[in-house]
């Protein structure tokens, strides 16, 4: 990975930092995609603001098509991606966030409980990648 | 609406932001977790980008309010076994919640299978919270904290 990559990657959390700042400072909420995505299933109250901070998310994405070239697939199995939705899905309402939640909103605040829940699905994100590389190499894509 | 609007700029400056970062690419997204093969630290910096902004925001609100922010609950059998299912589907597509929905709109075949099911073990996941005898009678109407 060249400097300018990682450049672009500490940019781009900063512009995530203060979109967490400003969702904290004027929505009052932590900006944590998973949590948000239950709040917009299942918190009446919290609904119309979760639904619009998604909306956001997908919005950016429509315009960054136009932008960035590459979305390549890290696999196009159907029954897989379905699989992995699903035990995101379980697993971040368990564990009570994601990368963003845990990984930068809860590290931001210093939480101990978001500090376990990063390096725990660092470690077993990391060894499912060593498996899946290992045994199931057609999975990878391009 | 005030509320609805400022949402919605956050989710874009968010979705941005990934955007800008090159987290939207799940092939990179799961580099970072292949630590024996081409490990890309890029989640890494962005990661450290984002913490020093919002870390710092909060840093100044937890000195003004002298004591710690948000729960400070224990860490869990439930908290670690979640993280650790959670861990298990970022390595095999290469998703986290935030790309996937930016993805919605660019890679529309594998992006809405992915929510689609994430939302379908969101609900799951909250129903096996909600019959945990440990939380409360209102068990049902609140929800795990975002962390």
């Amino acid at each position: 990975m060249g400097v300018p990559e990682l450049e672009r990657a500490i940019a781009g959390g900063g512009l995530i930092g203060a979109a967490a700042t400003i969702y904290w400072r004027v929505n009052g909420r932590v900006a944590g995609v998973s949590g948000i995505v239950s709040a917009a299933l299942s918190s009446k109250s919290e609904r119309a603001t979760a639904v619009s901070f998604l909306a956001g998310l997908a919005v950016a994405g429509l315009a960054g098509a136009a932008l960035t070239t590459s979305v390549a697939p890290a696999t196009d199995r159907a029954p897989l991606l379905a699989l992995a939705g699903l035990l995101v899905g379980v697993g971040t309402r368990l564990g009570g966030g994601c990368t963003s939640g845990h990984g930068v909103c809860g590290l931001s605040r210093l939480s101990r409980r978001s500090l376990a829940a990063t390096l725990t699905f660092i470690l077993t994100g990391a060894l499912t990648v060593l498996v899946v590389s290992r045994w199931l190499p057609a999975s990878r894509g391009s | 609406m005030k509320a609805a609007l400022s949402a919605f700029g956050c989710g874009s400056l968010f979705g941005v932001g990934l955007l800008v970062s090159g987290m939207t690419d799940p092939n990179r997204l799961r580099a970072f977790l292949d630590f024996t093969g081409n490990w890309d630290p890029s989640l890494a910096g962005v990661m450290a980008g984002a913490i020093v902004v919002h870390g710092t925001a909060l840093w100044i609100e937890r000195r003004r309010v002298g004591a710690p922010l948000g729960p400070q609950a224990a860490i869990d059998a439930r908290l670690v076994g979640g993280a650790a299912i959670f861990g298990v589907g970022w390595g095999l597509a290469g998703f986290c919640p935030g790309p996937a929905i930016v993805n919605l709109g660019r890679a529309p075949a594998r992006a809405w299978v992915f929510v689609a099911a994430m939302v379908v073990g969101a609900l799951i996941g909250e129903a096996m919270g909600a019959r945990r005898p440990s939380r409360d009678a209102n068990a049902s109407t609140t929800r795990a904290p975002a962390c």
